[in-house]
């Protein structure tokens, strides 16, 4: 009997400890949190590999070189048969980029009349001197007969040559550049003649053949007039249907269906939009192909599933006891929606607008089915004029051969994520700011 | 001897203090309710008289909730919900179609559970109502309703140096007497209060409590109660729910001594509930 009491008895710290798996658990937690961190390392690393690549690659765009040259615009070449106060077009067609040559063989010191070495400074300047130079005629035709220094862009190799992009090691006849004119740029380059400026040009000229004179300047446009264009369409349509079908609308079956189908819509690959605009917009209601109006209508049917989403789901987050308070005081079903319910909705409802619009500034696919992926040299005055946006100006110069075009999309990549960016950092802000407790 | 007429005195002052003979205010006639095909209220019959308070009572799920919502039709807002029955108030049909909800809810106010205070202003809180019901023609008469609402709701003194603080930013005490406010401020005749303590602590319980009492000077209320003492404290009348039944009604004194019915007696001894 003792016995037995003496066992029943024993003190608590000599009861052997039950094995309730406490190691194998933190264990397991431990391994679970090593994976995250992984997985979020990896996903760091490739967003880093993407930046860095883009932006070195890309941060050149910005920068272009220039021959600073005194031009003398010369009569005898712009119009030699002295036609200008009746012919309008000679100002137009006169040959300025044999200006820009001459004002270069005498800054070099060559002899015009030696025709081997003139030859060789073919492709030192840009022929979009023929622009420049027209422009400043244009402007102010008592130039003529006068000299200015005017800023001639250097052509693309020089450029490329300049910012030391072109490997001078290779022999002579497999590059862009001849000895001679990296010996004239060295030359231009002592003297300070030849230097790198902003590129100003990269955010105003159009469309061109020549990677010196072209830009996103059509392409921001472009997607300038769908941002407008997708906001006041979809923001309002957006809203309204939410508010509808999250507010007055009775659920049943229909109503149902066509959440599903808003939910089915937002998942709807956008290229099927594209087709959709060219089928509906473009051949049934005749609007003008490459239009940004288009565009706009065709990012506003993809924006809309989304505006939709984020609107009822903020909508849906403004708690019932407001609902009850404004209904119990009277208020109609009307007036407690726009009183109440939107004005605390409407950080949600931006915040998902903005996204939605982010989305759209940076699709491409159904743009290049509506005849936007087109050489738009000119701005376009109305949206209704064709026009590109600047994904798909990226996507056209990723296309492009040459070494500078490769450079201009880096660049116009890093112009489009610093938009989207922006867009990003407002909605966030926005959220930060208005974002409610109750 | 003695202790009967004791007795039949102190049930006459009580008589006199509980005013049975008050008119009929509103009235519930065979009143059913469902949720789907769930139902809820199994015809009750129930008047509520004026300047009374009327406490309903019962454990949770027992339908005193329910029954109260149908007394300014904020069941309306679930669409699964169907009343049945007749509601009236001063005799007229508030289920009837020529009812403006709208009117009815500016007639019947309501204070709810949580305290439910709009993210404004404490002005612009009680000067919603009247603004949307027009009931100041210019701000000066709406700043009077506000002032004395805010009065009435025994909140003046506190807020009147930060009527353009956020409501929100009160105690939970507070705020509820600010929603008591705003409800008062639309000059309703009935005001329906749905466990107006259940989350304030003992003080601000005791602070509105107060205040029910005084309002019922003007006002008919209607209260739903957990709390067995406040039902005792506050009300002249009690209502016993029970499992979407009305179990019985009467004057509050003799629920809390002398009930009919044994579930009353069990629940208010806390046998069940």
């Amino acid at each position: 009997m003792t016995d037995i009491s003496l066992d029943t008895l024993a003190s608590p710290a000599a009861r052997p400890r039950r094995d309730i798996g406490l190691k194998r658990r933190y264990a397991a937690e431990r391994r679970f949190r090593l994976y995250g961190v992984l997985a979020i390392a990896v996903g760091l690393a490739f967003l880093a590999v993407m930046l860095t690549t883009i932006v070195s690659k890309g941060y050149t765009a910005f920068w272009q070189t220039t021959v600073t040259l005194a031009v003398h615009f010369d009569e005898k070449i712009i119009d030699p048969e002295n036609k200008r106060a009746t012919d309008p077009n000679v100002l137009i067609t006169a040959n300025y980029p044999k200006l820009a040559e001459a004002a270069l063989i005498e800054k070099l010191g060559i002899d015009p009349s030696d025709r081997a070495t003139v030859r060789k400074l073919k492709g030192f300047l840009s022929d979009g001197s023929r622009v420049q130079l027209r422009a400043i005629v244009a402007a102010d035709p008592s130039v003529i007969g006068t000299t200015r220094n005017v800023d001639i862009l250097a052509a693309a190799n020089l450029d490329s040559a300049y910012k030391g992009q072109i490997d001078l090691n290779v022999p002579e006849s497999r590059r862009k550049v001849s000895d001679q004119q990296v010996e004239w740029m060295n030359k231009l380059k002592a003297e300070g003649v030849m230097a790198e400026h902003f590129n100003t040009g990269l955010f105003s000229y159009g469309a061109s053949s020549r990677p010196e004179t072209s830009g996103v300047g059509v392409a921001l446009i472009g997607s300038f007039y769908m941002m407008v264009i997708v906001l006041l369409l979809a923001l309002p349509i957006g809203v309204a249907a939410s508010i509808y079908l999250e507010e007055f609308a009775k659920k049943s079956r229909f109503t149902d269906l066509i959440e599903v189908n808003i939910n089915n819509l937002a998942a709807v690959p956008s290229i099927v939009f594209g087709l959709l605009g060219l089928a509906v917009f473009i051949n049934f209601l005749g609007l003008p192909r490459s239009a940004s109006f288009v565009g706009g209508l065709v990012l506003t049917l993809m924006t809309l599933p989304t505006i939709i989403i984020a609107t009822r789901a903020a909508l849906a987050a403004v708690p019932p006891s407001i609902r009850s308070a404004a209904l119990g005081l009277g208020a109609s079903k009307m007036q407690m929606v726009f009183q109440h319910i939107l004005p605390l909705a409407a950080p949600g409802i931006l915040t998902g607008t903005i996204i939605g619009l982010a989305r759209a500034l940076g699709e491409t696919a159904p743009l290049l089915l509506i005849g936007m992926v087109a050489f738009v040299a000119d701005y376009p005055k109305t949206p209704f004029d064709p026009a590109t946006a600047l994904p798909v100006q990226i996507y056209m110069w990723a296309n492009e051969a040459e070494r500078a075009f490769v450079e201009r999309m880096s660049g116009a990549i890093i112009i489009l994520l610093i938009f989207l960016m922006a867009m990003n950092i407002v909605a966030i802000v926005l959220r930060r700011r208005f974002e409610r407790r109750w | 001897m003695n202790i009967m007429t004791e007795k039949s005195l102190e049930d006459a002052v009580n008589a006199e203090m509980n005013r049975p003979n008050e008119p009929i205010k509103m009235r519930g006639d065979q009143v059913t309710v469902h949720y789907g095909d769930k139902q809820a209220l199994f015809g009750v019959n129930l008047d509520v008289r004026q300047n009374q308070v009327t406490a309903l009572i019962g454990p949770s799920g027992c339908g005193k909730s329910t029954f109260l919502r149908c007394l300014n039709r904020m069941n309306d807002t679930i669409d699964s919900a169907r009343v049945g029955g007749k509601i009236t108030l001063d005799s007229e049909d508030i289920y009837d179609p020529k009812i403006d909800v709208v009117e009815l809810r500016a007639r019947v106010g309501m204070v709810f559970q949580k305290p439910n205070p709009f993210p404004k202003s404490i002005y612009e809180n009680v000067a919603y109502g009247p603004r949307i019901h027009g009931l100041a023609k210019n701000k000066a008469e709406l700043d009077e309703i506000v002032e004395k609402s805010l009065q009435k709701a025994a909140l003046w003194n506190e807020a009147k140096d930060r009527l353009n603080e956020p409501g929100t930013g009160l105690s939970g005490g507070q705020q509820q007497r600010l929603c008591i406010a705003r409800a008062i401020a639309v000059a309703p005749e009935v005001i329906l209060m749905d466990e107006p303590c259940s989350a304030l602590d003992p003080i601000a319980t005791a602070k509105v409590e107060e205040l029910i009492d005084e309002l019922r000077e003007n006002y008919t209320i209607v209260i739903v109660t957990h709390s067995m003492q406040q039902a005792a404290r506050v009300s002249q009348r009690t209502a016993m729910f029970h499992l979407g039944y009305l179990v019985e009604e009467g004057p509050t004194d003799k629920m809390f001594t002398n009930p009919d019915d044994k579930r009353t007696q069990d629940y208010i001894t806390g046998r069940f509930g």
